[in-house]
This record gives structure tokens, C-alpha cells and sequence, in this order.
């Protein structure tokens, strides 16, 4: 037990097991006795700090589990599946906003697929080892870091126009903003995640694949579609499950796009709210107990979809490389 | 590179140090809640910060979360234009009091191709709200207006999404004169809308409003001047016509006023009075000795509000908003003389 | 897997003549070709009208003065830009040591029970959406210290920038050859020595670029911040105290319906996107350089 920290580092490979260290680390003098003393305070230090993350974790998990106990136990299950959301009357059904917050999520991903998939490819396969494809790589990186809150001002500037124009067109209410604006920007934020996960796909395919595809006489078409897409086929469907459990969670430019209705979504071009955009706009004023309680429980609830989605791409990527 | 980084890093505490060393002296407070007054507010905030050296910082976040971040005791005050109801003060952990700041009106907005000007009733526009009028060239408000030709437009309604003192006056003076609106929707600072658009605060309404054709929407007098924005004249209790200015908001504060100020205005019997007046207040701890407030703060505290309801007024009427009048003046001067330090008046 | 490449290409060689193979792989090339060209099409529409709008706001007083009462034109962000900087010192203070202590455990006791239960806790940490993390640093900060401040606001870009940071730092740590660890303890140097002596300083550019990518993160997040550092008119450095920030102000202002405010948005949103670009740049320059 003297030995805790053994790492990977001095099991790999050159036969000798960590306790063949141990003589030099015990040795009955003063420097040796220091060294093992500071030894376990580092030790402790790490494990101390990794205690603390674990803890942070669990007090998130705790915090909004007891903070939105009065809602559940003011509306029980129909705190998931109540349509109506009425501080007046005290009524909280998150229906609306979990509607909201996949449906502008699964259109933002349906969106960005196709998308994602052409840019993962080309850069993945055409540009493979290209300088051409490092520098579009960088820039489809850049693209992952601007802020969502510039996104916001990008749509309000650029998207609800376009897209108020569209619905003049089409004899919808003229807002603008809602359902299709906010899908709209949120599939042009999770491209470049989704893209850059599908080109690292693609590109841990073992290269004796692709060199066999191409040895047949294989076309580049016939590759990617019949060889390296059926291989990466989970790691891409992980990419695209972490990249929804990114839109799901996206808040700013939701927020500002989406219209800040508490209604049931009914069409493409209606107002809505999701999960994360009504905590926006509502938690800093939720003055009764139930209704800050019930912010708890849609950032609980939003928690636990993000964590989901996200979890189920992490298993899937895993068993990939198992 | 990486020294001239360490430098850069280096540099950055040390400038935050002295800022921290610099600043400890000057005396700020935080408020925050309604974006009502937040116009004048921010205008007397920076001429008080001018004239005194304290910063006040205020946060025009809606009423709604005024109250509550006056509840969880993290701001100094609060502002609103709902005064709290008795059976809302258990939600206090101490007694507060309402200090009246000034008085403005909610007017209605519109945005219409070459913006004509438009009479509304209170009827028409609660059924507007309701989605019962939904074109702009309804039966309703063609009679209104005779001589006037509206579009065959959509109304996009455009309403407060966050809890609002504006969207409490509004719905109130709308429950006061449609008997169908006080029972489907009611009357306080968010409500379950019928139909329409969210957009955060009075700016926000105001934005949308502009953006959209065929919007109408609720704002502050202020946010309307300020945008050169169109504001519909309403009928009010009397039978007249009334336009929203400084003279008739006036009209509508001109009775009595109750020693705790905490009186809505709304649909006045004044015959020249706007009929969607309202005051609003900052909302305070009577006791200041709580959590780990000093008795500076405290003491910065009352003789802003004492500014506020006194120089302060001078910068009301340039923004459109009504001064208090002399018996509201009155009023809180007795209730900020009664704000206490462990039980000591602060002012004297 | 080598069967269904002779399935694949036996179907395709032997079933087909070469040119509509060769032309279905034209119309593919075309086909995957075209979003990629529309995406970066677009990156360079946001960035440009970004920049352009922006800089049409920028001049001397947009950057050193403070914000003018609402509707009045003029004033500047100074206040925004310098709490911007405020809050990441602070996220980096709270954030780096715990993260490269947390990254280490990882390195160190990797494949134990004890370093896969920390990495499903960070997996849970990058997860939890930024809103989220706001809301319960007021829970945790704001409402015992009674107060909104600049500390809270930091706390919670902490929060975000801790799972990034460990999942690169441990990349950082695993590029370091395994043979330095070994030749440190031959020599007898006792095992945090080894660690603090010797692999943290090898895996150091690494370790600096993680925490560049962490605070460009961090820089941009408004969500954590609404209900923290809860914005501030007035320039303040005070840490008990509500700090602004800049994607605070974009949010803010493009809101309000003032034409001086829309305009004064683009240009935090200038400022915020040259300063996250840029890191970005240099970090991805860096790398490349090293390879």
C-alpha cells in the first residue's frame, strides 16, 4: 500500500514492477525519510483535489435535486408533462420548454448532419494530409470558439430578418424570431463540433482500410460510403449525439433568438422557450417559492437530457475503441 | 514570448491590487428591479456619482427580480413599480418600506407603415391582448379612428417575458376595465399570455416593437420619447381622450396620498388624468444593521434616497416622467426619516 | 472488416463499367464539397460583418469610458473590458491549480476505480450546461455572501473552464515520454519530485495552451455570469462587488432599443471576438509549430 500512486508509467512495458522502487524510496535515511513524508502529502494534495471535483459534482447533483423538491412535490409528475407554466396561478408544467428544447435541438442536428457530415469528409478524406486541410481545420475550429453570445447578436442581426421575411412569404406571423430562427444559428454553432468529430472519425480509420479500398480500384465515393463510413459508423453517431447534447444545453443564443414564449410550440415559425432560456429570463425574477423552485427543476431536468445524451455518445465512442 | 506573458500576468495583479486598494474608499451601492424607471434612474445615478463621488450601480432587471434580490438581501434596494400586498410581506425576513421615486405613465406602441395616430380604448386593447382583435384594420379600431386608413396587417402583440411592474400596472388597468381579461388572465408582474412575443424589460419591448411590423406593445413613456416611437392616445375613465405627458400623469397623482405611498393610480377618475399612471418605489430594509452591512452603506443609503426625492426630481421631468407631488414628497420624507441603524433613525 | 471490402468492391468493380463509377464519384466529391465550401462561406460572413460592424463603434472613448445612463449616446465599455480581464484572473486562479492537480490524479492513477470515478465526474462537469452553472453559484456565492460580485462571477467561469482544462492537461501529460518518469525515480528523486520536477515542466507548452483554450472559452461565457457578476455601469475592480463584462454588455445592448447601444454591442462583440480569435490563432500556431 506504501506504493498507491503506481501509474502506467512504471507498468508499461519494461518488466520491472513498481515495488522493485521501493528500496530506493524507503531507505533508512534522513533525505530518503523526507522524501517519502513529502511523497504521501503530495499524494494526499492529489487525491484532496481530486476528492474536491467529485464533491463539486455531487453538490451540483444535491443542490438542484433539494432546491426543486417543492415544485415535484407541489406538481408531482405533471411537472414534466403539464403544459401550462402560470406564476399567477402557481402552475408549473415544463412541457413546453422540453418541447422546445429538443425540437429546436433535433432540427438544429437535422440541419447540421448533412452539413457536418460534406465538411468531416472533405477535410477527413480529400484534404486528408493536405496544408489546404490544416488551415481549413483551423478555421472550422475558430468557428467552434466564437461566444454564442456574438451568435445571438449574428441572428438578431442577419437570421430573424431573413427568416421574417420567409414567414411574410408564407402567410406566417411576422415575429421573426422562434422555433426556426434559433435551430437556425444553433446548427451553424454545433457544425464545427460535429464536423471536427467526424473528421477525427474518419481519420482513425487504420490506414491498411483505406489503402486496401483504394488497391481494389475503389473510388473515393465507394470507399468513404462503403468502408469508411460503416467503420466509423458508431464514432460518428457519438459525435453527433455529443454534439446534441450541445445544443440542448446552448443557452444565449437560444435565448435571444427564440422568441421568450411560454406556449406549447405549434409550428416552425411559432415562439417558444427552452429549458435553458426561460432559466435565462426567469430566474432573476422568480419570487415565489414554488416558481424559484421550479427554475431548480428545469435546470434539473436540463441537466439530466444534456448528461443523457452526452453519456450515451461517450459509451458509444468507448466501445469504438474497445 | 513566455516572459513577456509572465510580465503581462504579473502586470494584471498588480493592477487589480491597486484597484482594489484605490477603490476601497469610494462608497457604492447596488440596486436593482424595475426597468421602468431605469431611465431616470441611470441619468440621476450618474449626476449623484458626479456630485458625491458614490457609485450607484443599478440593474434594470425587471420588478419582479427587485423583489426577490431585495428577499435574498443581495442588493441594497430594490426597485419596483408594484408595491408589495400585505399578504406578500411574510416573504420578508424584516420590515421594509416603499421610498415613491416618481411617477410615469405605460403607454401603448405601435409600429405601422407611416405611423398614424391612434385612439384606443381599454376594451379594444385588452382584446387585442386576448387575440380577439388580430388586424390592424378590425371593426374596432377603424371606429376608433374614422379618417385614419389601417392596414389589413397582422398585430404581432409584443408583451414583458420577464416578471415586470409594467406588465403589473398594465394588466391591472386592463382587469379594471375588461371583466374578460380580469378572469382569463389576471392581473400581476408576469402573466400567462393569450397570444404574442416576449422581449426582456422596457428596452426590450421597445426593441421589438421597432423591429416588427404590425407590433404593439407597452413601455414606459421614456423608452417612447426616447425612440421617437408613436403612443396611442386612450379613452380614459372620465370619457376623454387622453395623450400620455407629463401634465396629465400628473393629473392622475393629484389626491390624497396614504402614508406608506403604496397606492396604484390606475384608471383615474381625474377627468384629464392618463388612465395608466403608476408610481414606483424602491424598496428597502427598515432596519439597515443585517447581514454584514456597515453603517456607512446604511447611512450612503438614506441620503441617496433623500437626493432622490428632492434634487434628484429635477431630472424627471427631461426624461418625460412626473415629479412626486408635494404630498408624496411628504410621505417619504417621513419614511426614509424612519429607516433605522440598530434601531437609531439615520436621519435626523 | 477485409470481407466487407472484398463484398464492396467485388459488387462495384465487377457489376459496373468504370464511367458511371466515376461519375457517381464526381457528384459525390460535388455533393460533400458544397457544405463545406457553404460553412466556411459563412464563418467568413459571421467573423467580416462582425469586424465591420465593430469597428465602425470603436474609438477612444468607446474604450476608455464608462457607460453613459440609458438613451444618452457616447460612454464606452472600459467598464466591461476591464471586468472581462477580472473575471478570468480569477476563474484562472480558482481553476489552474485544481486542474492540474485533478489532471495529474488522472495521469498518475489511471485505470484505477478511484481516477475513473474523477473522470466521470469531469465527463459530468463538461456537460452541465453554462446556465446551469450560474444558477447554482448564486445558490452557493451570491446569496451567503450577500452580494453579487466579481468573485461569484469568477467562481462560476471556474467551473467551466475546470473540466476543459483537466481533459487537456491530461492530454498534455500523456504526450511526456514515460521514460522521463522512469530515469527520475532511477535516480532516485522521491516521486512528487519526479512529478514537479520533470513532468510537469516537459508537458508545459502543453499545460500553457490548455489554459489559453480555457480562458478563450471562459471569456465568451455570458449565461454563468447573468445571475454572478451580475453587470456594473461603473467601472469597478472591487472583488465583493458586481463587475461587468463584455458579453454582458452585447446582451445588454442589443437589446435596449437604442441605436447607440446596437451599435455599441457590435463593438464588445469586436473586441470579445479579436481577443478569442486570437488566442485561438496563436495556440493553433503554436502547435503546429511544434509538430
Amino acid at each position: 500500500m506504501q506504493r498507491r500512486l503506481s501509474g502506467p508509467v512504471l507498468d508499461t512495458g519494461s518488466g520491472r514492477r513498481p515495488e522493485d522502487f521501493q528500496i530506493m524510496d524507503g531507505r533508512e535515511t534522513r533525505t530518503g525519510k523526507t522524501d517519502a513524508m513529502n511523497d504521501k502529502r503530495f499524494e494526499r494534495v492529489l487525491a484532496a483535489a481530486a476528492a474536491a471535483v467529485i464533491l463539486l459534482c455531487a453538490g451540483f447533483l444535491l443542490t438542484l435535486a433539494l432546491d426543486a423538491t417543492p415544485v415535484i412535490r407541489q406538481e408531482g409528475a405533471a411537472f414534466l408533462y403539464g403544459t401550462q407554466w402560470n406564476p399567477v396561478t402557481a402552475r408549473f408544467g415544463a412541457l413546453p420548454f422540453i418541447a422546445g428544447t429538443v425540437l429546436t435541438s433535433i432540427l438544429a442536428l437535422a440541419i447540421a448532419l448533412p452539413l457536418s457530415l460534406g465538411t468531416g469528409i472533405v477535410l477527413g478524406e480529400y484534404l486528408r494530409d493536405s496544408r489546404l486541410g490544416a488551415l481549413l481545420n483551423v478555421m472550422v475550429n475558430l468557428l467552434a470558439s466564437i461566444p454564442s453570445v456574438v451568435y445571438g447578436l449574428w441572428g438578431i442581426a442577419v437570421v430573424i430578418p431573413a427568416v421574417r421575411s420567409l414567414a411574410l412569404l408564407v402567410g406566417a406571423p411576422p415575429y421573426g424570431s422562434g422555433i426556426l430562427s434559433a435551430s437556425l444559428v444553433l446548427s451553424i454553432m454545433i457544425v464545427p463540433y460535429m464536423s471536427s468529430l467526424i473528421r477525427e472519425a474518419l481519420r482513425s480509420i487504420p490506414p491498411g482500410l483505406r489503402e486496401g479500398a483504394y488497391a481494389l480500384g475503389m473510388t473515393t465515393f465507394e470507399m468513404v460510403g462503403g468502408v469508411a463510413l460503416p467503420h466509423a459508423r458508431s464514432s460518428i453517431i457519438a459525435g453527433v449525439l455529443i454534439s446534441f447534447s450541445r445544443a440542448l444545453g446552448e443557452t444565449m443564443a437560444v435565448t435571444m433568438l427564440i422568441g421568450n414564449a411560454t406556449r406549447m410550440p405549434t409550428s416552425l415559425f411559432s415562439l417558444g422557450n427552452s429549458l435553458a432560456s426561460v432559466i435565462a429570463s426567469q430566474f432573476n425574477e422568480a419570487a415565489s417559492d414554488v416558481h424559484r423552485s421550479a427554475m431548480m427543476g428545469l435546470a434539473l431536468i436540463l441537466l439530466f437530457i444534456t448528461l443523457l445524451a452526452g453519456w450515451t455518445g461517450r459509451k458509444l465512442m468507448h466501445r469504438k475503441v474497445d | 514570448m513566455k516572459r513577456s506573458a509572465r510580465i503581462a500576468i504579473v502586470a494584471m495583479f498588480a493592477a487589480m491590487l491597486f484597484g482594489i486598494a484605490g477603490t476601497a474608499g469610494a462608497q457604492t451601492l447596488l440596486g436593482a428591479g424595475a426597468s421602468f424607471p431605469a431611465p431616470v434612474y441611470t441619468k440621476m445615478f450618474d449626476a449623484y456619482n458626479k456630485a458625491t463621488g458614490v457609485k450607484v450601480n443599478y440593474q434594470a432587471i425587471g420588478s419582479s427580480g427587485g423583489l426577490k434580490n431585495i428577499q435574498d438581501k443581495v442588493v441594497d434596494f430594490g426597485g419596483s413599480d408594484s408595491f408589495v400586498k400585505d399578504s406578500d410581506m411574510g416573504k420578508y425576513s424584516a420590515p421594509i418600506v416603499h421610498v415613491p421615486t416618481v411617477l410615469g405613465a405605460v403607454v401603448i406602441v405601435y409600429n405601422l407603415p407611416g405611423n398614424p395616430p391612434l385612439r384606443l380604448t381599454g376594451e379594444v386593447i385588452a382584446n387585442i391582448y386576448l387575440g380577439k382583435i388580430t388586424k390592424w384594420n378590425d371593426k374596432a379600431i377603424a371606429d376608433l379612428n374614422p379618417g385614419i386608413k389601417l392596414p389589413a396587417m397582422d398585430i404581432v402583440q409584443v408583451y414583458r417575458s420577464d416578471g415586470s411592474g409594467t406588465t403589473f400596472n398594465f394588466t391591472a388597468y386592463l382587469s379594471a376595465v375588461s371583466p374578460e381579461w380580469k378572469q382569463v388572465v389576471g392581473n400581476a408582474n408576469s402573466v400567462q399570455w393569450p397570444v404574442g412575443q416576449g422581449a426582456a424589460q422596457n428596452a426590450g419591448v421597445a426593441g421589438m416593437v421597432r423591429q416588427i411590423p404590425g407590433a404593439i406593445g407597452y413601455v414606459e413613456l421614456a423608452y417612447a420619447r426616447q425612440n421617437n416611437m408613436p403612443v396611442a392616445t386612450i379613452r380614459n375613465a372620465a370619457g376623454n381622450w387622453i395623450e400620455p405627458n407629463l401634465s396629465s400623469i400628473s393629473a392622475a397623482a393629484a389626491g390624497a396620498f396614504p402614508a406608506d405611498t403604496r397606492i396604484l393610480l390606475m384608471n383615474t377618475d381625474a377627468r384629464e388624468g392618463y388612465p395608466i399612471s403608476a408610481l414606483t418605489w424602491l424598496i428597502v430594509y427598515r432596519e439597515q444593521s443585517y447581514g454584514n452591512r456597515t453603517r456607512e452603506q446604511a447611512k450612503a443609503l438614506v441620503d441617496l434616497l433623500w437626493w432622490m426625492i428632492h434634487d434628484g426630481q429635477a431630472y424627471a421631468e427631461p426624461l418625460d416622467y412626473a415629479k412626486l407631488p408635494a404630498p408624496a414628497v411628504k410621505a417619504a420624507e417621513a419614511i426614509i426619516k424612519s429607516i433605522t441603524w440598530k434601531g437609531e433613525p439615520l436621519l435626523k | 472488416m477485409n470481407r466487407s471490402i472484398a463484398a464492396a468492391a467485388g459488387e462495384t468493380v465487377f457489376r459496373d463499367t468504370y464511367q458511371p463509377r466515376s461519375l457517381r464519384n464526381s457528384m459525390f466529391k460535388v455533393m460533400v464539397t458544397m457544405p463545406a465550401v457553404l460553412i466556411l462561406a459563412l464563418m467568413v460572413f459571421i467573423v467580416v460583418q462582425v469586424l465591420f460592424n465593430g469597428a465602425r463603434a470603436l474609438n477612444l472613448e468607446f474604450l476608455i469610458a464608462e457607460q453613459r445612463p440609458f438613451g444618452e449616446p457616447g460612454g464606452g465599455v472600459v467598464q466591461a473590458i476591464v471586468g472581462t480581464l477580472m473575471l478570468i484572473v480569477i476563474a484562472t486562479l480558482l481553476s489552474f491549480p485544481l486542474a492540474l492537480l485533478g489532471a495529474l490524479f488522472l495521469h498518475l492513477e489511471s485505470g484505477r476505480r478511484s481516477a475513473r470515478i474523477l473522470e466521470g465526474a469531469i465527463n459530468m462537469l463538461q456537460g452541465i450546461p453554462s446556465i446551469v452553472v450560474g444558477v447554482v453559484v448564486y445558490r452557493w456565492i451570491v446569496v451567503p455572501m450577500k452580494s453579487f460580485s466579481a468573485l461569484a462571477g469568477g467562481a462560476a467561469l471556474a467551473i467551466i473552464m475546470l473540466p476543459l482544462l483537466v481533459g487537456m492537461m491530461r492530454e498534455a501529460l500523456r504526450l511526456v515520454p514515460a521514460s522521463y518518469m522512469e530515469a527520475a525515480l532511477a535516480l532516485g528523486a522521491p516521486r512528487w519530485r519526479a512529478v514537479a520536477g520533470i513532468i510537469v515542466p516537459a508537458a508545459r507548452s502543453g499545460i500553457i495552451e490548455a489554459l489559453g483554450l480555457g480562458i478563450a472559452r471562459a471569456a465568451g461565457e455570458t449565461a454563468p455570469l447573468m445571475f454572478t457578476a451580475f453587470g456594473n455601469p461603473f467601472l469597478s475592480v472591487s472583488l465583493r462587488g458586481p463587475v461587468a463584462a463584455l458579453p454582458l454588455v452585447i446582451y445588454e445592448y442589443i437589446k435596449s432599443p437604442y441605436d447607440d447601444w446596437h451599435q455599441k454591442a457590435w463593438g464588445a462583440a469586436f473586441l470579445l471576438m479579436v481577443f478569442v480569435l486570437s488566442l485561438n490563432l496563436v495556440i493553433s500556431a503554436r502547435k503546429n509549430h511544434i509538430r
